[in-house]
């Protein structure tokens, strides 16, 4: 036996787990939720994580769901598995980010049982999929008995592994606004192998106006400090400038010196990271700017 | 205290029910309540991937699962492949041939990562294999042999679809 003694349950409904959650948290000691359990089981089994009381939410199809939102964008259950969002014809076309950030995400084996919620819920910040929940403006849902109230992913990641999430709250929903016209995207990580855990990572987003000059950029990192990073000094330089080499360089360099606090570790200093950091901010933001052009002729 | 919990799972086409405490893994299930030692632990925290097993279809670490998870589910493990002792499964079969393995303590994984990517990719690319497998470790053949067995089983795959 790896992990610690703990008390089990797997309600089949959401309000039934909301009341375990509820009644039990105060009782006990620490509750977790269960969903893909591919971060969770790992520590657990190194019994660095020791729950009371695991609440197991995979018998709940009704957090299991892909659909439009009527904005245009998406809304995903979160416990929707990854490998879902990856083959999901409706994420390509709306959340193209998404999309392309996906295969990145660890191996098939992982995916095909992590989940959405359950990565955005451990906010581990050298995982891909908070740094694109961010850079994507998305918004979370959380319920609780009773209650509910919606976050936006900026403010749901308070640190290393530590969100906003109360002891009996759990992120059911994820809502993805469209993109705006005219926007290009870009993923890239620098990784050992491919499927490890990025030694720095960047999603970037950038809206070109009618003069073909940058609206808006959005450059998050992942690897890059304690959560996502959002880089906004840099973002700033770029607003009203066309996307030249100068003003690629200027980003680059104001968003991994000053806007970043990566962590060294055996495989890359922090100043390593930073220099890759700034190094995938110029790839990042080259090739979501030439999306972005190309998008010219579709409509908004 | 965490109690016992019913498990009614099947696997290799065959229904078992246990009782198990909740904090058994669904590998140590497979190993040590029914016996089916095919399936291997190495890193014990879903790094490695020798545990590898088929989940409904789709390969997952099985050391990253808890045994009450597969209630209601069907997995299938590296015992199921070959058709009788005397006769190997065609992947196996080329893994064989292409010295695909030394130890084999890794294999299993390596068998049931490939297995549903097979079905998948009739025609692999040598970077398709290679990503295929980036999530199994193998610290003694190599990974030169595996690729190779890999394409010769999706050869061989191909010619009898053929």
């Amino acid at each position: 036996m790896k992990p610690a003694p703990f008390e089990y349950q797997a309600p089949a409904s959401l309000d039934a787990a909301l009341d375990i959650l509820a009644h039990r948290v105060g009782d006990i000691g620490e509750a977790k939720v269960l969903a893909g359990g591919q971060s969770l089981i790992p520590v657990m089994n190194f019994r660095l994580a020791e729950p009371a009381l695991l609440v197991d939410i995979n018998k709940l199809a009704e957090l299991d769901f892909i659909r439009r939102g009527d904005d245009g964008g998406l809304r995903i259950g979160a416990l929707t598995r990854q490998r879902r969002l990856e083959r999901d014809l409706s994420v390509a076309e709306v959340a193209p980010l998404l999309h392309e950030t996906m295969p990145f995400i660890a191996h098939p084996q992982i995916r095909n049982r992590g989940t959405l919620g359950g990565s955005l819920a451990h906010a581990d910040p050298a995982a891909e999929l908070p740094a694109i929940a961010v850079a994507l403006r998305a918004r979370f849902r959380l319920r609780k008995a009773g209650g509910e109230r919606w976050v936006d992913a900026a403010d749901f990641f308070r640190g290393l592994f530590t969100t906003l999430l109360e002891p009996d709250e759990i992120l059911v929903e994820v809502a993805i606004p469209p993109l705006p016209a005219r926007t290009g995207w870009a993923f890239l990580e620098i990784a050992r192998r491919h499927g490890d855990y990025a030694q720095v990572g960047i999603a970037a987003l950038v809206t070109l106006d009618d003069a073909g000059r940058c609206r808006e950029a959005r450059l998050v990192y992942l690897s890059a400090g304690d959560r996502p990073i959002v880089a906004r000094e840099a973002a700033r330089l770029l607003a009203g400038q066309e996307i030249s080499p100068q003003a690629i360089t200027a980003a680059a360099d104001k968003a991994s010196r000053d806007e970043m606090e990566p962590f060294g570790d055996v495989h890359a200093t922090a100043e390593f990271k930073r220099h890759l950091a700034r190094v995938l901010t110029g790839r990042a933001l080259r090739k979501a700017a030439e999306r972005a052009e190309r998008t010219k002729g579709r409509a908004a | 205290m965490s109690g016992l919990y019913k498990v009614s799972v099947t696997v290799n086409g065959q229904a078992y029910e246990r009782e198990v405490e909740p904090r058994l893994l669904l590998s140590d299930f497979l190993r040590h309540d029914l016996g089916l030692t095919g399936t291997h632990v190495g890193c014990e925290h879903g790094v490695c991937g020798a545990c590898t097993v088929l989940f409904d279809g789709e390969p997952v670490r099985s050391c990253i699962l808890l045994a009450v998870q597969a209630d209601g589910h069907a997995v299938t493990t590296v015992e199921a492949l070959s058709p009788n002792p005397d006769q190997l499964h065609p992947l196996q079969q080329a893994f064989w041939e292409s010295h695909g393995l030394q130890c084999g303590f890794c294999t299993p994984g390596f068998l049931m990562t490939l297995l549903p990517f097979l079905e998948e990719n009739a025609d692999p690319s040598e970077e398709e294999i290679r990503h295929a497998i980036s999530g199994n470790l193998c610290r003694c053949t190599g990974y030169q042999h595996i690729v190779d067995a890999v394409k010769l089983a999706a050869e061989r795959r191909r010619e009898s679809d053929g």
